[in-house]
């Protein structure tokens, strides 16, 4: 067995702590989409559907703490599919030389950096649900302490493998794409129904079929139905919409991650092999 | 293993339908500083990316540290350190952190790693700039850093490719001084250049290489002597008839033409031939419009064994190479 992954770990995050500018910006801008979007959203939210009728019996949950669930998963989206980004000037600089010439396999370049950005999701995610407390955000409502912790211990580790399909993917464009222009582009392109295609901020049921098919294969929407999972609970209403998670809906969104990141670091290793120096 | 740190039979690399290296036989010793001198486009790059594994081997065979390059590249790539022709140094790590990654990669224990760096941080004067980022420090300290990274694992043999491109000469003759340092020190060094003076101060041994191929390998002296003694530069009115002229003579060597100048020569002491030879010239209605002598330079056995000089683009090989070259600004100290 070797380690070569946490030499490109280790770079990666000597980095990360190094820029203030980018570990600022990285906590700040989830705290941001909370504050303004999601206290706007929902209160407008919550106003208009104050006269759909709640089932007796079913906890009620406010639209912040259902939209706080899909904050997570898209501000885990974005930097993970930014986060291939370092391959491409990597390679642009032929920083990339240097580790391609190392005895360290490819396969680890590419596990070193998505690594890197599990623990920077990590940070946000903690991030996210510390002051999403302070504005009413109601995770883990009426849970005991150890409930609370297994809770946090499922969405760290759904937060970790969605992280690692979607960086895998962006790595795959990073080490194929020539300049930092196409780069973004594609992203752009790759995010847009993926986020709005899926549950994070809006329920899904009023989706036409088709979308809601899709929706249901997307990754977004496992992530962010298994946060609300954990923190929600299993049985919910927000916004008149009655939810039911059960335990096959969890392994679903676990399974269908797993798929995923497998498949999208088959797609990276397919790509990396293919770097020439 | 035989002493041979390196040895590289009937090698042959194409792109395409271009042949960059053309059936390349060579070794190099344990403990000399080898060099490949050769136009840009020559073949050197890919000679040194296929010995580094970088590139596949197509066809020969090649060992280094007595490691088949083909099938034991994981050994091989633990046996050397690399300075890449393209300044590849991370400006956003510090120096010591630069290093610090590299024995990381390659499984250096946690003290061997900082002990390896103090070691290396002395030997390239960069002790004072251990905390400076990459990107803070002068062309030739990344140079020096490079170099210093390059020595990281104590390999057995350091690859250089073209390691003082773009440098003025002053950067250039500090760097030669690192490098006899490091052979002293026992390292084995490659390197190819397309500066003259450079395989010339620096190598035991040169292989002349262009087109893809290997046309003479020796000492500088060896070489130089190859040529004669002393080496006449003339320039006349009728450059060819002189050069008839010349042929005829026993102590010439050889005459080389080109369009401006005759290049002469001579087996035996200069001083006695030079007025017989002004005397035949001139007695053939032909007038003498400059004399020069000097000993032979690798200047002269590259012209002598290539047939043209060694310029920018005068190689055919894959364009690459000298595009690079380009793409270097010109760093200094």
């Amino acid at each position: 067995m070797s380690f070569e992954f946490r030499a490109i770990y280790w770079r990666e995050m000597v980095k990360y702590f190094r820029y203030k500018s980018m570990l600022i910006t990285s906590m700040v801008q989830p705290v941001m989409w909370l504050a303004f979007f999601g206290l706007a959203m929902s209160d407008s939210f919550d106003k208009l559907t104050s006269f759909v009728p709640n089932e007796p019996g079913v906890p009620v949950v406010a639209y912040i703490s259902y939209m706080g669930a899909g904050i997570i998963a898209m501000d885990v989206l974005f930097s993970s599919l930014f986060g291939g980004t370092t391959l491409m000037f990597d390679k642009k600089f032929s920083l990339l030389r240097e580790t391609l010439a190392s005895p360290v396999p490819r396969t680890h370049i590419i596990l070193g950096i998505g690594l890197s950005a599990v623990t920077k999701a990590l940070f946000q995610t903690f991030i996210i649900i510390g002051f999403g407390k302070l504005v009413g955000m109601e995770f883990f409502k009426g849970y005991t302490l150890v409930e609370t912790l297994i809770s946090m211990v499922g969405i760290m580790l759904l937060v970790a493998i969605f992280t690692l399909g979607f960086l895998f993917l962006s790595g795959s464009i990073a080490i194929t794409v020539e300049n930092p222009e196409g780069m973004q582009s594609i992203l752009t392109l790759v995010s847009m129904p993926i986020f709005f295609v899926s549950n994070a901020l809006y329920p899904i049921d009023g989706f036409p079929t088709f979308l809601k098919v899709l929706s249901m294969f997307n990754p977004l929407t496992l992530l962010a139905g298994g946060i609300r999972y954990f923190a929600l609970g299993t049985n919910f209403s927000v916004m008149g919409n009655h939810y039911i998670y059960t335990t096959v809906d969890i392994v679903v969104a676990f399974l269908g991650l797993i798929f995923f990141a497998l498949v999208m670091l088959s797609a990276a290793m397919w790509r990396f092999n293919k770097v020439d120096i | 293993m035989t002493g041979n740190v390196i040895e590289v039979n009937n090698l042959e690399h194409s792109y395409g339908s271009i042949k960059a290296v053309d059936n390349i036989s060579f070794t190099v010793k344990q403990g000399e500083i080898f060099s490949f001198l050769g136009p840009n486009g020559a073949g050197k790059s890919t000679v040194i990316n296929i010995l580094t594994t970088l590139r596949k081997l197509q066809k020969g065979e090649a060992r280094v540290n007595g490691y088949d390059v083909a099938k034991e590249p994981n050994s091989v790539r633990r046996s050397i350190g690399i300075v890449f022709q393209m300044l590849c140094l991370d400006h956003e790590m510090t120096v010591s952190e630069n290093l610090e990654y590299h024995g990381r990669i390659y499984s250096m224990k946690k003290k061997e790693r900082s002990k390896r760096i103090e070691e290396l941080l002395k030997l390239t004067d960069l002790e004072s700039k251990k905390d400076t980022l990459g990107k803070d420090l002068s062309g030739g300290m990344k140079r020096r850093l490079e170099l210093a990274r390059g020595l990281m694992t104590k390999p057995a043999v350091l690859f250089l490719d073209e390691p003082t491109i773009g440098f003025d000469i002053q950067t250039r003759m500090r760097m030669w001084e690192y490098l006899r340092e490091i052979k002293r020190e026992g390292t084995t060094i490659f390197l190819t250049t397309h500066y003259m003076e450079e395989a010339d101060q620096l190598s035991d041994r040169i292989s002349i290489i262009d087109h893809g191929k290997i046309i003479v390998t020796g000492t500088s002296n060896e070489l130089k002597n190859k040529l004669g003694k002393d080496l006449i530069y003339l320039e006349t009115s009728d450059n060819r008839a002189a050069a008839e002229i010349l042929r005829s003579l026993v102590s010439v060597k050889n005459v080389t033409e080109d369009t401006k100048s005759l290049r002469i020569m001579i087996g035996e002491d200069v001083t006695h031939v030079l007025p017989q030879i002004m005397d035949k010239i001139r007695r053939g209605g032909i007038e003498i419009i400059i004399v020069n002598i000097k000993k032979p330079s690798m200047d002269d056995v590259f012209v002598h064994y290539t047939g043209h000089e060694l310029r920018e683009g005068n190689g055919n090989g894959n364009g690459n190479e000298k595009q690079q070259g380009i793409e270097t600004a010109v760093v200094s100290e």
